[in-house]
């Protein structure tokens, strides 16, 4: 028995999610294929910032396709409490990246000159602070924090909330989720396509590839590439202490429930199953030197989790060409850009064509050999 | 709702639990001197604020958790008592600095 869709998304992690969401709620009918728990999910190694500044050195767009996306996010918070009932506790009142030394506060300055120099790129008034100016804002920051860099449009979320207020909204929506569902091959035929999976077969008019960094073997099998490799990275949490940080930080942030989130490393190491103590305790020490009061907490769960990390940090949206209809869309930035993804992306697949004002820089086709340029969206 | 019994004899130690004199037993942990005081010493969650009291006694449950010579969040049931030592029932989230 088959039951036919507009879309199946492959991928049911946040920006399989996302997409699947914002079809929804267009009124497509939509299949999210997914994989089981002991899928590597990124979306539960993330660290759940919504955040724009330093991000699109050397790809102006990106730095444009993310001020949008943090612009978007309160409307997407919002309709989500209103059909899930869940809070997803966005704060989005500005962020620091706070440095430790002088030579940390200058390489910090240097970035924030060569982003602004950086033509075509949208202004999001980041700025750098003095130590003096960081303590009127983060009063409990020690001797050693040398000042830092703020961007007023920067925040965060409960980014396991929001994944799940997606999941309760597939059901409103009358989203189909399959668990267990990994794809081992895509055919087309009909005019539709056909997805294999150990459960059966599951056909769409369309399909989106959301698989994370399975999206590099999925991709070629319609016309399509994601380069792209894993990254790895920890954190580490503390128990919950009274409110102290109204701001969040890169590498440090309080939750609504007064957890503390230490992170993030990136490391090339790709095994997740073991944690790698040294790389813990930098991070550690680095919270407690901010913030000297942390070092009195008890750290109550650290862990390991694979990231997805294109292949020059940016995202990479495309359709193919041989294969219409077919989507892949690729990111590090999962959280962040998820509004984007509930509603352009999701808008875009529906009406079958990308928008090239705002995502053709993030097609693939810029890997091609004639095409190469250099920079990072990480950082 | 507990009561000590007639044949333990261990020595008395003093404690002092939201600025009032307590009297608990050598060996008591913090869990079972304030369990065994009769006041009322429940403490308000982190989160939702909900009362509760020390549960399992044994170092799983979390219940437990107190603030100790100012140092908040610790395992009641898993501290003995010394004498002059310093209890407060932490109302929610641990303090900064504490």
């Amino acid at each position: 028995m088959h039951k036919d869709y507009d879309v199946a998304v492959v991928g049911g992690g946040l920006l399989g999610s996302a997409i699947a969401w914002g079809l929804g709620r267009l009124g497509k009918r939509v299949a999210v294929l997914d994989e089981g728990d002991i899928a590597k999910r990124a979306s539960r190694a993330n660290f759940a910032l919504v955040w724009v500044q330093s991000k699109g050195l050397g790809m102006p767009a990106y730095t444009g396709w993310t001020v949008r996306a943090s612009e978007a996010w309160g409307k997407l918070a919002t309709e989500l409490k209103q059909q899930s009932g869940l809070d997803v506790a966005l704060q989005q009142n500005g962020g620091f990246h706070l440095t430790l030394g002088e030579d940390e506060y200058a390489q910090r300055t240097q970035l924030i000159t060569r982003m602004h120099n950086q033509a075509g790129a949208a202004d999001y008034k980041m700025e750098m602070l003095s130590a003096a100016q960081v303590k009127t804002m983060l009063p409990l920051i020690g001797p050693e924090v040398s000042g830092g860099s703020f961007c007023p449009l920067d925040g965060h979320v409960n980014s396991l909330r929001t994944f799940r207020a997606f999941h309760t909204g597939f059901k409103r929506f009358g989203i189909d989720y399959f668990p267990e569902h990994p794809v081992s091959a895509i055919a087309r035929s009909g005019g539709e396509f056909q997805l294999s999976t150990p459960q059966g077969e599951i056909r769409a008019a369309k399909i989106v590839l959301a698989a994370g960094n399975a999206n590099q073997t999925l991709a070629p099998m319609v016309g399509l590439s994601a380069p792209m490799g894993p990254t790895r990275g920890q954190i580490v949490v503390t128990e919950r202490t009274m409110p102290f940080l109204p701001h969040p930080l890169t590498t440090i942030r309080q939750t609504d429930e007064g957890t503390v989130m230490i992170g993030d490393s990136k490391e090339d190491q790709l095994d997740d199953r073991t944690l790698n103590q040294a790389v813990n305790g930098v991070m550690a020490d680095r919270a407690q030197r901010t913030f000297p009061h942390l070092a009195r907490l008890n750290v109550v769960r650290t862990w390991a989790g694979i990231r997805v990390m294109p292949r020059d940090g940016f995202p990479i949206y495309d359709q193919s060409e041989t294969y219409p209809g077919a989507f892949v869309a690729c990111c590090h930035s999962g959280v962040t850009l998820a509004s984007n993804h509930a509603f352009d992306i999701a808008r875009m697949v529906a009406d079958g064509a990308l928008e090239p004002d705002l995502v053709g820089a993030f097609s693939a086709r810029r890997f091609d050999p004639d095409n190469a340029a250099s920079g990072s969206g990480y950082y | 709702m507990f009561k000590r019994s007639d044949q333990d004899t261990r020595p008395s130690v003093h404690i002092v639990v939201d600025g009032a004199s307590l009297v608990a037993r050598e060996g008591d942990t913090v869990s079972a001197a304030l369990l065994a005081s009769g006041r009322d010493v429940r403490r308000l969650t982190a989160v939702s604020g909900a009362p509760r009291l020390p549960y399992c006694m044994m170092g799983v449950c979390f219940d437990c958790l107190v603030t100790i010579d100012g140092v908040g969040n610790r395992q009641g049931c898993l501290v003995p008592v010394a004498e002059g030592m310093r209890i407060e029932i932490q109302k929610g989230k641990r303090e900064i600095g504490r």
